[in-house]
């Protein structure tokens, strides 16, 4: 019954959410100055076959059912054509989208892994000089311009130290020898036993995960500092210490478990933020993810990709938040409140 | 009795008195953080950068001088040349300009769109809040820097539509601040005395709501300065912010980036630039939640 009320209240949301999303994409659309019917007729044709072709793409509708149109083609996966590549939108996210997952993911994992450990620490350590050192690393991670510091770290480990690869995802030799099955070339890597290809993917991949890694972790370890401050004030963790419990007893079997739900959403919601932040790290690094098929779009005024990708991102945000809502909904009863 | 007393007394004898002793009080927390005096000096820097560009900057940032391109830092050009040999610390400075117009215009823009929005939700509850709430929560949940890129790319580049793109995604925050401040005010005792007496709604919203939700709202405007000051140069960088010639941070560092490897200093200089403005605004906002928001003691 919980279960029921949960998922039909988030179900809602995530289908408000997800139509305003699509009238957004589908006014900046409308928005472009660039006339579409033109686009396909050429500046040439008479005015007869001008007409005919809005007629047949469907611009002498009113306003809202050109937008019922979009959202019945876009749920049917017709994003239009990309003028640039000349195939489907569709395809062609299905073919970057794996490069920027790839990326985001490993910059979640590090900045997971790092900035909650690093949090609590922080807290536990409260205005001792590693929470101050804490606070300056975060506070630099707020600050600096991710396409910079990406340009930085290029020059740093890969010109003058030659630690990791350079821009792109693979070097030119396992570029277009290693089969294409997933599109993750890790997945790829692995399932051909190419070792080699593997590790050069990972050092390709190690300089920018690191870079999204560490933007995460800036935000991640403040807020679990913040989290466990809060409760570390509370009267149930004076009474575990003078049951005699040990610190990290505290901190990670009486703690923990209560600031888990937020922690949760921080962390989801870093993710949504990580993908987007990919965009201007992927074109420092020629990752051939969203991130640059957008970007390249942008200059051939190549409206149904750029709003084709701006769409996905948005319906990944989406579908975090109405993920991260529904299981905070399930898991912490004062949610219900 | 000295000035400090005065300033400083608990019985003031008249509104003003008052008024002079809180600033007076903001302002000793102020002198106490040093980090909040730092980010406080590097703004007041920046400012006079854009203020007084035509004075500070030695050279014509747009002066071309082919046979002294790529110059390393050294005694004329303080912090060397680009490919076109302009010099980098003019362009620098009057790079300040577009930087700080973007993000003055984006806090003008989205941060009275946003207390319009939480004031009235909160003020007016029922229907109007449901639905104002709906509608800031699904802006909320956009992603904000794909969507001002794409708003750009299809507007076309230049400072005015970045802002535009920049505002429309930045208001929801202000929203939700205004709108909780507006709930945890409007059962207190003065504001049902200002509503018996028959003030007007006009009254109550601008005379008592606002000015309780202007602190936090400054608070977080000044922290999101930051992040816009980022944006901004993250559209700058892609090349559809602030149009060439005119020098901006961002389109800086993407003519310099072919030359990282060797002439490292071209895409060095202006990122320094940005990180130095938003770290400016990160540490003034931190220290103005301190030294304003009196439930902090």
């Amino acid at each position: 019954m919980l279960l029921l009320r949960a998922s039909l209240r988030a179900g809602t949301t995530f289908v408000l959410m997800l139509v305003a999303l699509m009238l957004v994409t589908f006014l900046i659309g409308k928005a472009a100055p660039i006339d579409p019917v033109l686009k396909v007729v050429g500046d040439r044709a008479t005015p007869e076959v001008y007409q005919a072709a809005k007629v047949e793409m469907g611009l002498d509708r009113p306003l809202y059912e050109q937008f019922v149109r979009y959202v019945w083609r876009a749920a049917q996966g017709d994003l239009g054509q990309s003028t640039s590549t000349g195939r489907p939108v569709v395809q062609d996210l299905a073919l970057y989208f794996p490069a920027t997952i790839e990326l985001a993911t490993f910059g979640l994992l590090l900045g997971v892994l790092f900035g909650v450990p690093l949090g609590i620490l922080a807290a536990h350590k409260h205005n001792q000089w590693i929470d101050q050192l804490l606070r300056i690393v975060c506070l630099f991670g707020y600050s600096v311009p991710v396409f910079w510091l990406g340009l930085v770290g290029l020059l740093v480990f890969y010109a003058k130290l030659g630690w990791v690869a350079g821009p792109g995802r693979l070097d030119d030799v396992y570029q277009f020898t290693l089969e294409t099955w997933s599109n993750f070339v890790l997945i790829d890597a692995w399932r051909a036993g190419n070792m080699e290809a593997l590790r050069n993917a990972l050092s390709h991949l190690a300089l920018p995960s690191v870079l999204l890694g560490y933007f995460s972790l800036a935000y991640i370890s403040r807020m679990t500092r913040a989290f466990f401050l809060e409760e570390l004030g509370k009267e149930y963790v004076l009474a575990a210490r003078v049951k005699g419990a040990s610190e990290f007893h505290v901190l990670v079997r009486h703690v923990l478990p209560n600031v888990a739900a937020p922690l949760f959403t921080v962390i989801s919601l870093s993710y949504a933020v990580l993908l987007e932040g990919a965009v201007l790290t992927e074109t420092v690094f020629s990752w051939p993810g969203l991130g640059s098929y957008i970007t390249g779009a942008l200059f051939s005024a190549d409206t149904s990709a750029v709003l084709g990708g701006t769409l996905l991102i948005g319906v990944c945000f989406v579908v975090l938040n109405s993920l991260t809502d529904l299981i905070s909904y399930l898991a912490d009863p004062r949610a219900r409140a | 009795m000295t000035m400090r007393d005065w300033l400083l007394t608990d019985t003031p004898v008249s509104a003003w008195q008052a008024r002079a002793g809180r600033w007076y009080r903001v302002w000793l927390r102020t002198a106490r953080s040093p980090a909040m005096l730092f980010g406080l000096s590097i703004l007041a820097l920046i400012v006079l950068c854009a203020l007084l560009a035509p004075w500070l900057a030695p050279f014509d940032p747009n002066a071309q001088d082919i046979s002294r391109r790529l110059q390393p830092p050294g005694s004329i050009h303080w912090l060397g040349t680009d490919q076109l040999g302009r010099d980098l610390l003019s362009r620098v400075i009057y790079g300040a300009q577009p930087t700080l117009l973007i993000v003055l215009l984006v806090a003008v823009l989205s941060a009275p769109l946003g207390l319009a929005i939480g004031i009235s939700a909160g003020y007016f509850g029922g229907w109007v809040n449901t639905v104002l709430m709906r509608i800031t929560d699904i802006f909320m949940a956009f992603p904000r820097l794909v969507l001002a890129l794409a708003l750009v790319a299809v507007l076309g580049p230049g400072i005015v539509n970045a802002v535009i793109a920049i505002a429309i995604t930045a208001w929801p925050p202000y929203a939700r601040i205004a709108r909780t401040e507006t709930l945890s005010t409007k059962a207190s005792d003065f504001l049902q005395a200002a509503k018996v007496q028959g003030l007007p709604d006009s009254r109550i919203v601008f005379g008592h709501l606002l000015p309780i939700c202007l602190p936090s709202t400054v608070i977080r405007v000044t922290l999101d300065m930051a992040g816009i000051i980022l944006t901004a140069a993250g559209l700058g960088f892609l090349g559809l912010g602030a149009q060439p010639p005119m020098s901006e941070w961002g389109a800086m560092i993407a003519s310099g980036r072919q030359f990282i490897f060797d002439q490292w200093w071209v895409a060095a200089v202006p990122g320094v630039a940005i990180l130095l403005g938003s770290l400016a605004f990160n540490l003034v906002g931190d220290g103005l939640r301190d030294v304003l928001d009196p439930r902090n003691g």
